[in-house]
């Protein structure tokens, strides 16, 4: 085994390396022969890829540990604040003397408490804070607006409105910050999922050689379509509505035993992977084994807002796997979609939302 | 068509629904002929069994008659007179080619949920919760039957609707039941729960050899049952049932005890208040009385077996007896499709005639009330069939 591994090392390099986390590694190929030869890998190469992966993380940790503590400052007290509004709207607003506007106030209270739950879910700091930003916006506007009617009280509104601006300094600086901080955190996702397919390694590459068959189990994909011989161009659907393409590359293709992908340099997406196919123990099928480093379209709405709700691509590629599995094994994929039912409840049709069509 | 509908805990109703249609090549339309309640059925009218919405269509246990088959589907036609087993499997991966159906990992559209609560998805089931697929049911006047080239028997036109209609659930899991059991000559089988599966657990026990069976359960008539089958039996109301097991195995023991109760155990007393109040304040899914009475009485090195159906985490489990005794611990969803066609050979040739378990022959229409005559074991109800 050693000897084959150390054999195709050379050829698999260039891939293996840009495999690695994207932090200035220190050791070279030579020093570390065994990150150069791609899959499978053993398991004490395993465990120091991880460690060294475990430092970065903890590095960006320390960095980042008083972004996290602003942010969570901020969303506490956007979600006192909008108690308040909530809880006593009447009050307040004679106290900052915009007189008598609880529903207006109430609003604003739930948008506070949103911001707030968005700043402590620790995702997308940077896009939550702007969020308040663009809040303190509204409620200057707001304030503009109280200001001309008959009940105001110009003294608390102007006192009031220097509060605002004070504030919306202090939310427009952090937002800076955190959005620095969230796109150094370069939101480049590893995925590593795994499925036994009761197939050979041959029928399992077969089936996903022909790239052209992805379509049929991820359900993301619209279509790829293979331009030449290594390239192929793919059409994704996008949250939102949109949809997004790119061309990829394979850059590794042993037959039977293992597929490399990378996106070409100028792709809106860039994603890089393997795919393995290895025999099961004891005649048990084939191990479909993808990693993935995935970076999310940036800049894109629709993937700002699958991230400010957390879409998880491992969830996808999970559910994937598995779909080529039924596939494979009993030739369709298993649904409900379309079957009867009594009538539903509005809470049924919430939670089982596209199972229900 | 006509379907009995999920409509929250304790409530059922019949809902006109558009029919089923074909969804992928290897699914069958099936015409009910015969649907049955099943026990298990009860854990869902009562709330327990999580992943259930209004609307869902119920019903695990039918038959009927094919009247259209996906392009996929090679050995059946429109015609065919058809048993369908409850769990919905593949035949084509690791487990089903291993005989065991129930744990299908092919079948459950679902099965990320299931995944969370138990770490892997056992096979999809009819009518039976999202978490297990969230398949439309077979109490209905029409059933999609996904994987129809699998778990669909032909039966003859000899047999009647009654006398092959269970072995679709109850049939199958009482023998499984009993054959997890490795019953030996001389062995004595304690059954908890007279009802369906627990008769055929004791029937099936005296099949495979057992010396003797104890049936254990507090009404009259299914008690009575278990005695026409050959049982001795035990009322757990006016006695201590662990003391009488002990005292009627000569101080050892059963060598095999059957859980055919499962999660709604009833029990009296402070242990029963005490489950019964958690499992009322969600706090825990199951009333394990049972389990643990079973772990308890059953011999050292012994077998407990449990048919019975459980969902989530059980509380004070005797797991100490079962280490310190060596038990050995035998459960999981039935693989119907191992069992169907060697029972059938057995009720063609008059070995089993499971007729004498129904109590009730009703109208589909009739589901709400039935649901509520089963739960209450009113009017000896012991199991009901459906007609559409």
């Amino acid at each position: 085994m050693a000897t084959d591994h150390t054999a195709q090392a050379t050829s698999t390099a260039p891939q293996a390396e840009s495999k690695q986390p994207a932090s200035e590694s220190p050791q070279s190929e030579t020093a570390r022969p065994g990150s150069a030869r791609g899959y499978p890998r053993d398991y004490a190469e395993w465990e120091e890829e991880e460690s060294e992966w475990e430092a970065e993380v903890a590095r960006h940790s320390r960095l980042h540990l008083e972004d996290r503590q602003l942010a969570q400052v901020l969303g506490w007290v956007s979600i006192g604040l909008g108690l308040v509004e909530l809880a006593a709207p009447r009050a307040l607003g004679r106290a900052i003397g915009v007189g008598h506007h609880p529903i207006v106030l109430r609003l604003l209270g739930l948008r506070e408490i949103t911001t707030g739950i968005g700043l402590l879910s620790e995702r997308a700091l940077g896009d939550w804070a702007w969020a308040r930003v663009a809040g303190d916006a509204m409620d200057l506007t707001l304030l503009g607006a109280a200001s001309r009617s008959s009940d105001a009280e110009t003294g608390k509104i102007a006192l009031t409105t220097t509060a605002v601006l004070g504030v919306t300094a202090f939310d427009t600086y952090a937002a800076r910050r955190l959005t620095a901080s969230q796109s150094a955190e370069a939101p480049q996702i590893a995925v590593t999922e795994a499925v036994t397919i009761n197939e050979t390694p041959e029928v399992v590459y077969e089936f996903w050689r022909n790239l052209e068959n992805l379509p049929l189990f991820m359900h993301h994909l619209e279509s790829v379509s293979a331009t030449s011989e290594r390239i192929s161009h793919w059409v994704a659907t996008a949250p939102a509505g949109t949809s997004v393409e790119w061309d990829s590359e394979l850059i590794e293709d042993e037959p039977g035993r293992r597929l490399g992908w990378r996106t070409l340099p100028d792709s809106e997406v860039t994603h890089e992977g393997m795919v393995s196919f290895e025999p099961a123990p004891g005649g048990r099928g084939t191990v479909v084994r993808v990693d993935m480093l995935y970076r999310p379209p940036a800049g894109k709405v629709g993937a700002r807002i699958a991230r400010l709700f957390g879409e998880e691509p491992s969830v996808q590629v999970k559910e994937d796997l598995r779909r080529l599995k039924q596939l494979l094994e009993t030739g369709e994929v298993a649904t409900t979609l379309g079957q009867p039912s009594g009538r539903r409840s509005l809470l049924g049709r919430i939670m089982l939302g596209r199972r229900l069509q | 068509m006509r379907a009995v509908c999920w409509h929250g805990v304790r409530e059922v109703g019949i809902e006109d629904v558009p029919d089923p249609k074909i969804l992928n090549p290897r699914d069958a339309i099936v015409k009910v002929t015969s649907t049955a309640i099943c026990g298990s059925d009860l854990h869902l009218y009562d709330g327990y069994i999580p992943g259930m919405f209004r609307g869902d269509i119920l019903g695990h246990e039918f038959m009927g008659e094919v009247v259209e088959v996906g392009s996929a589907v090679k050995n059946l036609s429109v015609g065919d007179r058809v048993v369908v087993p409850f769990p919905i499997s593949c035949g084509n991966c690791y487990f089903c080619s291993q005989e065991m159906y129930s744990l299908c990992e092919n079948s459950n559209p679902n099965a990320p949920l299931a995944e969370k609560l138990w770490g892997h998805s056992p096979a999809g089931i009819f009518g039976y919760s999202h978490m297990l697929g969230g398949y439309a049911g077979g109490q209905a006047e029409y059933v999609r039957v996904p994987f129809a080239d699998v778990g669909p028997l032909k039966v003859p036109e000899s047999l009647s609707d009654e006398q092959v209609l269970f072995l679709s659930d109850v049939l199958p899991t009482g023998y499984m039941a009993a054959e997890s059991c490795n019953i030996q000559p001389g062995d004595t089988v304690a059954v908890w729960g007279c009802g369906p599966v627990g008769l055929f657990a004791i029937q099936s026990a005296l099949l495979l050899g057992a010396d003797r069976v104890i049936a254990i359960d507090r009404f009259p008539e299914r008690l009575r049952k278990a005695r026409l089958l050959g049982a001795e039996t035990v009322d757990y109301e006016s006695t201590d049932v662990l003391a009488t097991l002990r005292e009627l195995t000569g101080g050892r023991g059963p060598d095999s005890c059957i859980d055919a109760v499962g999660m709604e155990a009833h029990f009296h007393g402070v242990v029963g208040a005490y489950d019964r109040a958690k499992q009322a304040m969600r706090l825990s899914t199951e009333r394990p009385g049972v389990l643990r009475q079973a772990i308890t009485a059953v011999r050292s090195g012994g077998t407990v077996s449990v048919p019975g159906v459980y969902g989530g985490v059980v509380d004070k489990l005797p797991f100490g007896a079962i280490v310190n005794k060596g038990i050995i611990l035998r459960s999981g969803q039935t693989h119907v499709q191992r069992y169907m066609r060697p029972l059938l050979e057995r009720i063609e040739r008059g070995e089993i005639d499971p007729t004498f378990i129904i109590s009730h022959r009703l109208a589909l229409e009739d589901a709400p009330e039935a649901y509520e005559m089963f739960r209450n074991k009113d009017d000896e109800c012991v199991k009901v069939v459906l007609r559409p």
